[in-house]
């Protein structure tokens, strides 16, 4: 515990030097997207039929967005940094020549993109709230499942990452993965919409269980069984990712 | 500090029996034995691929021993890993410094590795900083540090928790003259105040500055061991004259050199005599008729004897 807790020292001093940077994009980047998607593009979406049950669509979008910055800021998270301290600066290395061990490294790692998930979305509900996009007393905890939807992406795409000789892989990850995840898993519109088909594909993403999560305590609408049913999806995707990384890790820093 | 007792004999800080190391079917280190006593600085000398680097990362506890025996500070790297690097310090080949950070928090943060207070990683880090000559570089960044400053950083990193033994390994490839004689200077005075050394190198100069015994590795195995002067007692003469012939001559210089010296060594560039008297010998080529470009007379020194161990010379 305390060794996992010295590479979570190690990531916050390295944060410290760069904090101020990131808090500005951490900020603009749900401003801009609530404004022009939310409000913009909603005032269309309201003044046709509208939602089920009359939501108006910026309230609809705003979780589902909370959800998706955490999947993208996880994604970023866990590959080029996290290459850059395999493959380019060696700082694992160095830390493997002391008392930290591989499962610290992957522990305390993984630790602090769950306090930078937090971070991050905190300020999205932040600017949710301000906007009058939380509409129940318990939407707060959209934050625990935009967080959760965060790891059950960095603790996968870090055990991927440890496999990695350099950085050309992480294109098709953003292309393939990140990118129509964040489109098509019910961020900007119902997977109800998609043709029959692929409504199971979207089913099974850890995104569609993180933005229905978030989606249903945001708007009051969650009940325990659905609510279980997705904690389950996320915590067994990171939990099955972490397990992958213990292994890719080793692979990578011990020889 | 004494070591601790076992039958009457103290215990070796490092203790290797068949010590090997396997990658898929290539063998880097085939079973080596080996012994480092408390407080003496031992080498590990050989080319590039001898499987130095190999053997210090198994000492180091952080690439796993694939068969034999190795003992580090009396315990198993494989059950007690962060036990035994805990008092460790460890220079890598590559230096592995964090480049997001400052030279002081380089150490501090590595000192917090091993459990330090903050308050104590910083005297630390001050005060090693001070021995390396890097006090006023503390908060410049990492990345603007020459390559000896560099690797300064690194063996002040390597010292943060006050290790019993030290692995360097190969800890002044590509440094200039004047950066190696500084890092040389600061190990000289780590062994003086008791702290056992082991290094890798591929010079030979380096290897007789620094090391009171050790061993010449090539292909993967020990082919000698011994402090410098052993070794060249056992394996060369006192003296050897190097001798250069115009271009094409040294062709047919067939048996003309035959007992001029205990042994004759023929390099694609030059001649050498292993003798103990190497004036007599240039008077005696003379006599014969012979005519160097150049005779130079030197002392011995380990380059040849891995020459003669191996029938190669040591470059890169």
């Amino acid at each position: 515990m305390g060794r996992t807790l010295r590479v979570v020292e190690y990531c916050a001093r390295v944060y410290r030097r760069s904090w101020r940077g990131t808090l500005f994009v951490t900020f603009l980047s749900p401003v801009l997207f609530l404004g022009a998607m939310g409000f913009g593009l909603g005032g269309f979406v309201d003044r046709s039929d509208g939602l089920p049950g009359g939501v108006p669509y910026a309230a609809f979008l705003a979780p589902g967005l909370l959800a998706a910055q955490g999947m993208q800021t996880a994604a970023f998270e866990s590959t080029y940094p996290i290459m850059g301290r395999i493959v380019w600066d060696r700082v694992y290395a160095a830390m493997l020549a002391t008392p930290i061990g591989v499962r610290d490294i992957v522990l305390g790692q993984l630790a602090w993109i769950g306090f930078r998930l937090v971070l991050v979305t905190s300020v999205f509900f932040g600017v949710m709230v301000a906007f009058g996009l939380a509409r129940s007393p318990i939407a707060v905890l959209g934050i625990g499942a935009a967080t959760l939807t965060g790891l059950a992406f960095a603790a996968p795409i870090m055990a991927f990452t440890a496999t990695q000789r350099n950085d050309q892989g992480f294109n098709a990850i953003f292309r393939f993965g990140i990118t129509p995840l964040f489109l098509f898993s019910g961020t900007f519109f119902p997977v109800e919409q998609l043709p029959t088909l692929l409504q199971p594909i979207a089913w099974l993403t850890p995104t569609y269980h993180g933005v229905a999560l978030a989606r249903d305590l945001a708007l009051g609408a969650a009940t325990l069984p659905a609510a279980l049913v997705h904690l389950a999806v996320l915590v067994g995707v990171t939990a099955a990712g972490l397990a992958a990384a213990f292994v890719t890790f080793r692979r990578a820093l011990v020889v | 500090m004494p070591g601790r007792m076992s039958r009457g004999e103290p215990l070796p800080l490092v203790h290797a029996r068949g010590l090997t190391k396997r990658f898929g079917a290539f063998t880097a280190v085939d079973a080596i034995d080996f012994d480092v006593a408390r407080g003496e600085a031992f080498g590990f000398l050989g080319p590039n691929g001898a499987g130095k680097t190999s053997t210090m990362r198994m000492i180091g506890c952080v690439s796993p021993v694939t068969a034999g025996t190795l003992r580090v500070l009396g315990l198993d790297p494989a059950t007690d890993g962060p036990r035994i690097r805990a008092r460790l310090g460890v220079v890598p080949q590559q230096d592995s410094l964090d480049m997001e950070l400052t030279v002081r928090e380089n150490l501090v943060i590595y000192g917090r590795y091993f459990d330090l207070s903050r308050a104590e990683a910083r005297r630390r880090a001050d005060a090693l900083l001070d021995f390396v000559q890097l006090l006023d570089r503390a908060d410049s960044q990492v990345e603007p540090l020459s390559g000896g400053m560099k690797r300064r950083l690194t063996i002040a990193r390597a010292l943060i928790n006050e290790p019993e033994l030290l692995l360097l390994d190969e800890p002044t490839t590509g440094l200039d003259p004047q950066a190696r004689h500084l890092l040389w200077d600061k190990l000289y005075r780590l062994k003086q105040e008791g702290v056992t050394l082991v290094l890798t190198t591929h010079y030979m100069d380096e290897a007789e500055q620094l090391c009171d015994r050790l061993v010449v590795m090539d292909k993967a195995k020990i082919v000698a061991e011994g402090s410098p002067r052993q070794l060249i007692e056992r394996y060369v003469t006192r003296e050897v004259l190097e001798l250069r012939f115009p271009a094409g001559a040294s062709v047919d210089l067939d048996g003309r050199l035959e007992g001029l010296a205990e042994r004759v060594e023929q390099l694609p560039d030059r001649v050498l005599l292993y003798t103990d008297d190497g004036e007599a010998a240039v008077v005696a080529v003379h006599e014969r008729g012979l005519r160097p470009e150049s005779a130079l007379v030197r002392r011995s020194t380990l380059e040849d004897v891995f020459l003669r161990l191996t029938g190669r010379t040591l470059v890169d």
